[in-house]
């Protein structure tokens, strides 16, 4: 069992709603670990697209994607692969992920 | 204009809004109009009542019971929502069916299902009291959130919810349109897709909603059910009640309340006109569209989406004019991908097949912005940084679109025509990313056509004043009379105090668009125009007369204009329009327009005016 914990700042254009949100979710029901998203104070669990939306996480937005269970790196890879794919054009900034392990 | 459409603007809680008893008196809506056609009929509300279903408190021993049944109305919703998704897809397209998936992930919610047991476990009431208490919990916050999208999402999750409800509370079906008693005008807040799709198409008379534009969904499948429609209405709700007469106009987007004897007269002749041109419409459809001398002209139809094309073949139009592409960039954050574009270009010319489309690349900027792009606002936005200009800006969008547009030429007879070409330059700079991109494409081995026909569309002065040189290079021209005529006339055309001064008959604009056709046909091009001056048909003559070689109009329009080109000579309209430019005024014109059409085609002159 290992925690993966990997912060990013949300490069899609969209940010983490509409379809990137229901992307997301998809991906990390795939995954046996427990997925959490923090943004600032809130927390919300990484498989509910309700609590996704609830985040309002918007393009540019910080938010901490921690995984536990047995493929969580590979959960935590996969889901921030997501989160900085740009899914259409650049506009503007290029801030690199940091991981925080 | 500015379709704010997908927009939900108010914060109204769909699934709490009350209604306000109102009086008889006649109350005239405007909307947007979704699907064309008129009805005549009783309101049914499309209720939310459902939504706040009777508390009933439960037993300790009770509670799992009740998780089971919860648990059992949502496999049985999810089986509904997987069907209709396969019968959506499979008869309206997959892009219409891919909406309920983002239903099955609200249903699978393990935050929501676990936060509704939870609940039920601490205050012991019936599983449907709590579920539409935590839905509605969701659907607040949703409600009140700053972006677009989100606010959006309110509708899937109403859509849902209304369904699991329906499920839970034993299947009942009462205010389902599946099965109304009787005919009737469906009035709702929103109508979600499924709702939509499950319409009986003989009992629902039309529809009309409060929110929703042109391109919504539920739009969309209304042309494809052909059930007349008026979105976008804001209050409709708020005014009307179960059994209310109301006249629906889906061609012009009016929805009247508790008419007046006179308005039903109206309308009701309003819609045997309708009808019956339907109905001649089949016979006209199969005759040429020629003078009476037999000179042929094109008639064409002017489209937004690729659903459109049903309706361009349907009213007998020989080719699309003009292909708007500005709805891939609207309503949504991210930027449309080449594939999709690709996808929509090749399907419309696939469809519209032997017959020509001309797809105009982007013409955002004026009163049409990218939702996405943070474009800076100006004070003059219709002489600002639009069109050919924000694309010569932008060559990543672009050389996207232009790669898209030359893909999907390899499939058929497509144009490509660039809008708000001020000058020969400008038309050349474009040409040359057009060249770039299509280097590109040899190098990759893409099939496209290499001798597409490149025009440019006429609607700025300086190009009608300079299109002897234009003519040189392009291979058509599309005079767009919509800005022309504000450019030519310095009338902001979405002002409203100077509307009087927007004239298409104005002298200036008949010697702009002569001009324009004469020199296009000194080089050999042909002279379309694509405004809504094509489908005015009291003009048709006139530019019929001034040697125009295609009319592009919207699509219901068509058959009016082939019948008025069928009704008369070239010497004729030739006569008409010489005639009309020896005029002073655009008033004379007008009026000679008109005259000159009641004495020539009578039935088509008509006394109908709008409103």
């Amino acid at each position: 069992m290992g925690i993966i914990e990997k912060e990013v700042v949300i490069r899609h254009k969209t940010g983490l709603h509409a379809r990137p949100a229901a992307v997301f979710v998809q991906v990390a029901n795939k995954y046996d670990s427990k997925i959490t998203i923090i943004k600032e104070t809130q927390e919300v669990n990484g498989k509910s697209i309700m609590g996704l939306l609830m985040l309002a996480a918007e393009h540019g937005t910080r938010v901490t994607i921690i995984a536990e269970g047995k493929d969580a790196r590979a959960a935590v890879e996969e889901l921030a692969g997501i989160l900085l794919a740009e899914g259409g054009a650049d506009f503007d900034d290029k801030e690199e992920p940091h991981e925080t392990e | 204009m500015q379709r704010a459409g997908l927009i939900l603007t108010t914060k109204k809680n769909p699934m709490r809004q009350n209604r306000h008893r109102t009086s008889k008196k006649q109350l005239q809506l405007k909307g947007v109009p979704a699907a064309p056609g008129i009805v005549i009929g009783r309101v049914h509300v499309f209720g939310t009542e459902e939504l706040m279903p009777p508390k009933r408190n439960i037993a300790a021993e009770e509670i799992p019971a009740e998780i089971e049944r919860f648990k059992k109305g949502l496999a049985e919703t999810k089986k509904e929502i997987i069907e209709i998704e396969e019968t959506i897809s499979r008869e309206m397209g997959v892009e219409h069916g891919r909406i309920f998936s983002a239903h099955l992930l609200v249903l699978e919610d393990v935050v929501l299902v676990e936060e509704v047991i939870a609940r039920l476990k601490k205050k012991k009431r019936n599983v449907e009291s709590i579920f539409a208490e935590v839905l509605n919990k969701y659907i607040d916050v949703l409600s009140d959130a700053k972006d677009e999208y989100l606010r959006e999402r309110v509708s899937d999750i109403t859509d849902v919810g209304k369904r699991i409800l329906r499920n839970l509370m034993g299947g009942r079906r009462d205010s389902g349109l599946e099965d109304l008693s009787e005919k009737a005008i469906v009035v709702a807040y929103d109508l979600s897709p499924s709702d939509t799709a499950m319409m009986h198409k003989g009992r629902v008379l039309g529809f009309a909603t409060d929110i929703g534009g042109r391109t919504s969904h539920t739009a969309i499948m209304a042309k494809s059910l052909e059930i007349p429609a008026v979105v976008g209405l804001e209050n409709v709700t708020d005014v009307v009640e179960n059994g209310d007469r109301v006249i629906l106009d889906g061609m012009h987007g009016v929805v009247i309340v508790n008419p007046t004897k006179r308005f039903i007269e109206k309308y009701e002749k309003e819609k045997k006109r309708y009808e019956s041109i339907e109905k001649e419409l089949v016979e006209l459809k199969l005759l040429p569209s020629e003078t009476l001398d037999g000179e042929k002209v094109v008639l064409a139809g002017n489209i937004e989406l690729p659903e459109d094309v049903a309706s361009v073949l349907s009213h007998g139009a020989e080719g699309i004019g003009l292909y708007r592409t500005e709805y891939f960039f609207m309503n949504r954050r991210d930027l449309p991908s080449e594939e999709e574009q690709f996808n929509a270009y090749k399907s419309v010319a696939t469809r519209i097949k032997p017959y020509y489309v001309i797809v105009r690349t982007l013409d955002l900027g004026g009163d049409k912005f990218l939702s996405q792009l943070d474009v800076p606002r100006e004070m003059n936005p219709f002489m600002g940084w639009r069109a050919i200009r924000f694309c010569l800006a932008r060559p990543d969008i672009f050389k996207t679109q232009l790669r898209a547009i030359l893909r999907a030429s390899a499939f058929g007879n497509l144009k490509l025509m660039y809008p708000m070409i001020s000058g020969v330059e400008e038309f050349r700079q474009a040409n040359a990313v057009v060249e770039e991109v299509k280097t590109d494409l040899k190098k990759q081995g893409i099939p496209f056509n290499e001798n597409i026909p490149i025009g440019a569309m006429i609607e700025v002065p300086s190009a009608a004043l300079t299109s002897d040189v234009l003519a040189k290079e392009a291979a058509f021209f599309s005079i767009g009379t919509n800005d022309l005529i504000q450019y030519s006339l310095a009338v902001d055309r979405v002002n409203e105090k100077i509307a009087y001064l927007y004239e298409p008959t104005h002298p200036a604009v008949l010697n702009l668009i002569k001009l324009i056709i004469d020199n296009g046909h000194r080089e050999n091009i042909s002279v379309g125009l694509c405004g809504e001056m094509a489908g005015d048909i009291s003009l048709v003559m006139i530019l019929l007369g001034l040697g125009l070689d295609e009319f592009s109009t919207s699509p219901i329009a068509v058959p009016e204009v082939k019948k008025i080109v069928r009704s008369v000579t070239r010497a004729q309209a030739k006569d008409i329009a010489e005639k009309v430019l020896g005029m002073q005024t655009g008033k004379q014109v007008q009026q000679f327009a008109r005259a000159k059409l009641k004495e020539l085609v009578p039935d088509v002159a008509g006394e109908w005016s709008e409103g």
